[in-house]
């Protein structure tokens, strides 16, 4: 296989889960830039009482394992809560695709950080603390 | 499983024609003397190879004496920039190069190598935004202490022809030594050396049809340069090594097929790339075409960007419709950065990262044009259906119409 991607992450890349977008989303989050040649957008729709996420989706500019790792963190969060999402860490990610090549790696980051970012701002629309972010430069 | 392959990486490799293969073959296990031994038995290696030398002399017009083989295109740029620059300095002459921007990594690594390690200096020229370098800025680069120009004959990503023989003459009539990288460009084009006032080139045979693992490099006589491969006394005591007979067989039998069906592969090597980039420009909106037009552009490269998307992702989707391409983008190499060579063009990042790499060759027919062209529009729209950088310049109104130049 091209590159040596797993399985998995050529099936989440071919057939990637939840692209698109919601409307009138309760959470959006960003992570990237095009400099790096990695974007990703996370559009989440939380359920206010239960604080479940009940439906997500992304988009996403970049390689194979950037689109991978958005359509399984995605799969990862979606009918979770929003703090059980805040604890999906980049390596659970890429776990989950049976790996990414090293040099990889950060598209998984991505992933956790556009992740944060949307529950941030649905935490900031519903007068919740908002959890600093780490950024990691690329 | 998909068993169609369409291959349109003719700039990555090509295949060795069945020709060159057969002119080989002999030499692995039947004519394998080391040239080197005095039994006559050797005799025929070297035999083969002088004939060899002189098909590749032949195609360059150069003498024979002036061609030296080299186990790649890489080795020939390496054996270029040292053993000149090494031997000016030890004469007392300079110590500056002039180079582009755009070379292959071959000379780059290797101007960086000279400049950092050894305390050469090197300059860098920009390029136009179809790639070519400016005379102006060759001119006012040099100084008392330039003793050789590389610059390269055609760009290997963006297929841009550079006026070699501009920069030639200029070199000549100043006195400093001209290099050219023509890796990509001797499999196209018709060079010749003394016309063309070139003092060094580089070749490769695997771009040829030729087998991997053996290169040229071209030095006009008498030019005094210091050695790269030290050991024995072979290629007349320039490049130490024993000779790979077989490899340089088949790069001299490659050459002289390549020179004999040069004017009948061009302009239909030409027609194809022609056809790929008006289709893609007919039915992919937003797809900027890199690099030079016409006949200042390599007959077999087609290079473009399309906004949005990013070029390795294009790459695997192609792969799974059995058609093999390339990218400038970072994801399909070791670092974060694109191509310096679309940077340099002065594209942004994510159109350099947007970039496909379609090169066509001896083998490529029609029907693999229309396949490719059939493929990749949906490509293209379904990547950037599910890319916010798509979303966000359809949002600022872009135009709806092609924006290629």
């Amino acid at each position: 296989m091209a590159l040596n991607y797993s399985e998995k992450v050529m099936d989440h890349f071919a057939n990637p889960r939840n692209v698109g977008e919601i409307e009138n989303p309760d959470g959006v989050g960003e992570a990237g830039n095009p400099k790096c040649g990695d974007i990703m957008k996370i559009y989440l729709k939380v359920n206010d009482e239960t604080q479940i996420i009940e439906d997500v989706k992304f988009k996403t500019f970049g390689c194979a394992s950037a689109i991978a790792s958005s359509s399984m963190a995605t799969e990862l969060i979606k009918g979770k809560s929003i703090q059980e999402a805040w604890d999906l860490t980049n390596s659970a990610v890429a776990e989950a695709l049976d790996g990414l090549p090293p040099i990889k790696m950060h598209c998984s980051v991505l992933a956790e950080e556009a992740i944060h970012e949307a529950l941030n701002d649905y935490r900031a629309k519903h007068g919740m603390e908002i959890i600093p972010v780490e950024h990691h430069e690329e | 499983m998909l068993n169609k392959q369409v291959y349109l990486d003719y700039t990555a490799t090509t295949p060795v024609s069945p020709e060159v293969l057969e002119a080989m073959l002999p030499y692995f296990s039947e004519i394998y003397g080391n040239p080197s031994s005095v039994y006559s038995f050797s005799q025929k290696s070297r035999d083969a190879i002088e004939k060899a030398r002189s098909q590749v002399a032949k195609a360059l017009n150069a003498d024979a004496n002036e061609i030296y083989f080299t186990s790649s295109g890489t080795e020939a740029d390496n054996w270029a920039l040292k053993g000149v620059l090494e031997r000016m300095r030890k004469a007392g002459k300079g110590d500056h190069l002039i180079t582009t921007k755009i070379e292959h990594h071959a000379i780059l690594h290797t101007a960086n190598y000279l400049e950092k390690i050894n305390n050469f200096k090197v300059t860098y020229l920009p390029v136009d935004e179809y790639g070519r370098v400016r005379l102006e800025d060759l001119k006012n680069a040099v100084t008392d202490k330039t003793v050789l120009v590389s610059i390269m004959f055609a760009n290997n990503e963006v297929g841009t022809i550079e006026p070699v023989k501009e920069i030639g003459a200029f070199c000549r009539e100043n006195k400093i030594l001209f290099h050219t990288d023509a890796v990509q460009a001797a499999a196209h084009l018709d060079i010749d050396v003394k016309d063309l006032n070139i003092d060094l080139l580089s070749m490769s045979a695997h771009k040829m049809y030729g087998p991997k693992g053996i290169g040229a490099l071209y030095i006009k006589s008498p030019l005094k340069f210091e050695n790269f491969m030290h050991g024995g006394a072979q290629e007349r005591g320039r490049r130490a090594s024993t000779e790979n007979i077989a490899g340089i067989v088949g790069f001299g039998a490659a050459m002289e097929i390549l020179k004999s069906r040069l004017s009948e592969d061009r302009p239909r090597i030409a027609k194809l790339r022609d056809k790929l980039i008006k289709g893609i420009l007919n039915k992919i909106p937003h797809a900027k075409l890199n690099g030079a037009l016409g006949d200042e552009r390599l007959p077999n490269n087609v290079n473009f960007s399309f906004i949005g998307v990013e070029g390795e992702t294009l790459l695997l989707d192609l792969d799974m419709k059995g058609i093999c391409a390339s990218t400038g983008s970072a994801c399909s190499s070791e670092s974060l950065d694109p191509s310096h060579v679309l940077l340099a063009l002065g594209l942004s990042h994510e159109m350099a990262h947007g970039s496909l790499r379609f090169t066509l060759g001896r083998y490529s027919t029609e029907d693999d044009i229309d396949y490719l062209l059939s493929v990749l529009p949906d490509i293209v729209a379904r990547r950037r259906a599910m890319s916010p950088l798509w979303e966000d310049y359809l949002k600022q109104g872009a135009d709806p119409g092609p924006i290629s130049k």
